[in-house]
């Protein structure tokens, strides 16, 4: 029997590598994007361009002024002298933000009278613009305090003392960097199994490949360890990248991380030859592998949170394997998780696994046209 | 073979037959119309980074009048659900396991410390594995604290001390709703899906089977088979598009400012981008299963992570930057998130849709270039 799997399994990856396009596709890309995407993906804002309308002469607007000049958060682009000159700049995407500062302003704080700063966002990306606001706020925030230290006045009779766990810095990239392994993994485990049976069913083949002594599971396993195998080799490399090039810590040991990354694949490689052998045409498989890749991705919490759901849909995630995978990633990554904290996580991948590579043996005899 | 001459009468023929062949698989079908509901119901109610009801720990290490306005104010909030836990140490585990993403601790010396200089420290931890998510809870737990300075200052009959305030105004979306910037930036991801899945495999899949040599044998031009191949689908994608529109509008109450027609124009231009880029796949794939690899790769992952649709352009690094250029959704997530929301801004409108006309036209004219190396 193990000859006849091995024979199978040599028969599948020459029928994936041969190609050498096929080849290419499968090993290039998803590094060349995990550099690209490492890059890109992050909620942290940089240099957001932003214009001035300064109507006020004093010095204390130019004081506040300069904390937005100084951070690295903003970038000063325009001066503004008319107030006409706002609309076009935001409508144009031109700056994200408009400071106005009226031309009371320091004689107002000059008597103690409180004044306003008009900050103008573009509500078009909100998240982004709701980001914009909270950084605004604080650079002020921290221009008043000074202000009152200044002039000593009684402080404040309360302050804040924010801290972070597990990302002290806040670096979106320390989030998002797992979270791409976890894309990726995915879409590499996709492009070699999504395809795979129904390549074979629409050229006739895979008839063939049934009326052999091969039995369904051997069939399976054949056909599910070249996804298994390149999926694990890729992940394994992306993940030496999360740590060397991107240092994302791992502070949480390679064999949970390992127990998370296979029982992903099992599901994974299950779904993609659930879908392989549901399709008849090649034209099916790949609408089916887009059908899964794109909700499972949405669904995973990868950028946006699952508790920002609605409950239906919260329930809807506990079928998404990645789901799980995603938690698994950046817990072991930046909490240090234990294994047996993750258990939660690992038996319903186990168990997604398992029900979808049975479905797809079961599909391989009973799906026929 | 005549490149040049192109006859209406066989470009019908051909879009007949294409149509007849979609007809067939109506896989074609599903994937103009079946996928975008699909997806936009999926990523509509799924996709939002609205912080509401964050799970918050509230810890009071000795209660008094001072700390219950403090923690009154918490209550009062939509973006938190506050769960009041004995001590530290009970918080610090419910933070571990997830179950709150925060942790708001009064000390022992909160009362005392209020009126020394420099005030009393409220202590708040967030969980940073999520660090978009954790500064929006700083964001809105320091306006919590700015409300309770000014209640304080104001039972009190104190004027309160900050010199300056903030007066904010959003501009198109003044609620902060992701859901109107979402909607129309999955739309242009959703699109890009629809036109490359349509094309990507029907070209590979002539020369698979062996037809496209009995096509070549026929009077057809090149440039007729084109056609032939993107009108059907055109016509498809733009049933597709029209569906997607007509969702957000009336499903998801998306504001639509702009111009009906200025909004059909973009789509149509990128659908021609769109599907070029499906046909560029298939023609250089000459196989269905190289085809179908290639599209998963260069569709979906660019189209979501490099557009500008949840994460800033602005704030990626330059070469990301440049590098965005290349992803045709970039235009389109611009396009239709200020069609939508701002109106009919020509100076946002015209460049992106100058970037996607020329990108069709290069996407076409480089099909039609290696088309035409095989006929020889």
């Amino acid at each position: 029997m193990w000859r006849r799997i091995v024979a199978l399994v040599g028969k599948e990856f020459l029928a994936l590598l041969k190609d050498k396009k096929s080849r290419f596709v499968i090993v290039i890309p998803p590094l060349v994007q995990l550099f690209v995407f490492g890059y890109a993906a992050t909620f942290d804002l940089n240099h957001v361009p932003y214009a001035v309308y300064n109507e006020d002469r004093g010095t204390i607007s130019r004081d506040m002024l300069a904390r937005f000049e100084n951070s690295p958060t903003f970038r000063l682009t325009a001066n503004l002298h008319r107030d006409s000159q706002i609309r076009p700049l935001v409508d144009n995407k031109k700056v994200l933000m408009v400071l106005h500062i009226g031309p009371r302003f320091s004689s107002d704080i000059a008597i103690g009278r409180p004044a306003a700063v008009q900050i103008i966002v573009d509500g078009r990306n909100s998240n982004t613009a709701l980001l914009v606001l909270n950084y605004a706020r604080t650079i002020v925030q921290g221009f008043n305090t000074e202000q009152m230290n200044a002039v000593g006045q009684s402080a404040l009779p309360a302050h804040l003392e924010v801290r972070s766990w597990f990302n002290p810095n806040l670096q979106s990239r320390w989030f998002i960097v797992p979270g791409i392994i976890g894309l990726l993994t995915l879409v590499v485990t996709m492009l070699v199994t999504a395809l795979s049976v129904a390549r074979e069913r629409e050229q006739g083949t895979f008839d063939q490949l049934l009326v052999t002594p091969l039995r369904p599971f051997e069939i399976l396993v054949g056909k599910a360890m070249p996804g298994f195998i390149i999926g694990a080799f890729e992940a394994s490399l992306i993940v030496v990248a999360a740590i060397f090039w991107f240092h994302v810590p791992l502070h949480g040991s390679l064999l949970t991380l390992y127990t998370g990354i296979v029982l992903f694949l099992l599901s994974a490689v299950g779904i993609g030859l659930m879908i392989s052998s549901l399709a008849v045409t090649q034209q099916q498989g790949l609408l089916g592998a887009f059908l899964f890749l794109v909700p499972a991705i949405i669904l995973s919490g990868f950028a946006t949170p699952i508790e920002n759901m609605p409950p239906l849909l919260q329930d809807f995630t506990l079928i998404d394997p990645v789901r799980y995978y995603m938690v698994v990633l950046r817990s072991v990554f930046l909490e240090g998780a234990s294994f047996h904290m993750l258990i939660p996580q690992f038996w319903p991948m186990a168990v997604i696994g398992l029900i979808s590579l049975t479905l797809a043996s079961w599909l391989f005899r009973h799906r026929m046209y | 073979m005549s490149h040049h001459s192109i006859s209406g009468m066989r470009i019908r023929g051909l879009i007949r037959k294409e149509f007849l062949q979609i007809l067939r698989d109506p896989s074609s079908i599903a994937i103009a119309f079946v996928m975008p509901v699909i997806l936009l119901l999926i990523f509509g109610y799924g996709v939002s980074l609205d912080a509401r009801h964050v799970p918050v720990a509230l810890v009071v290490d000795q209660p008094s009048a001072g700390t219950s306005s403090f923690t009154a104010s918490f209550r009062h909030l939509l973006y938190f659900d506050p769960v009041v836990m004995p001590d530290m140490h009970h918080a610090e585990e419910a933070m571990m396991d997830g179950r709150v993403e925060a942790i708001v601790h009064l000390r022992t010396d909160f009362g005392r410390k209020l009126h020394r200089p420099g005030g009393t420290p409220v202590q708040i931890i967030v969980n940073g594995v999520n660090a978009n998510t954790a500064r929006l809870i700083i964001g809105y737990g320091t306006g919590v604290w700015i409300n309770w300075l000014q209640q304080y200052a104001r039972d009190r009959g104190i004027a309160f001390g900050a010199p300056v305030t903030v007066e904010q105004r959003v501009w198109y979306n003044s609620e902060l709703k992701s859901q109107d910037y979402l909607v129309p930036g999955l739309i242009a991801v959703i699109m890009t899906l629809i036109g490359a899945l349509l094309t990507a495999l029907v070209v590979s899949r002539e020369w698979e089977r062996g037809t496209m040599e009995s096509l070549m044998a026929t009077p057809v031009t090149m440039a007729e088979i084109l056609f032939g191949k993107v009108i059907p689908y055109f016509v498809l994608g733009t049933g597709g598009m029209m569906l997607s529109v007509a969702m957000a509008v009336w499903l998801f109450g998306v504001p639509l400012r702009g111009a009906l027609w200025v909004l059909f124009a973009g789509a149509a231009l990128f659908l021609l981008v769109a599907l070029g880029m499906g046909l560029l796949i298939s023609t250089i794939a000459k196989n269905q299963f190289v085809a179908g690899q290639i599209a998963i790769i260069v569709t979906f992952l660019p189209a979501f992570l490099l557009s500008g649709f949840i994460f800033e352009i602005s704030s990626m690094p330059d070469v990301v930057q440049l590098i965005t250029h290349i992803i045709p959704a970039r235009y389109f997530v611009s396009l239709l998130q200020t069609i939508f929301l701002a109106g009919n801004v020509w100076a946002v409108i015209l460049p992106n849709a100058l970037a996607l006309a020329v990108m069709a036209i290069i996407l076409f004219a480089l099909i039609r270039r290696i088309s035409r190396k095989r006929l020889d």
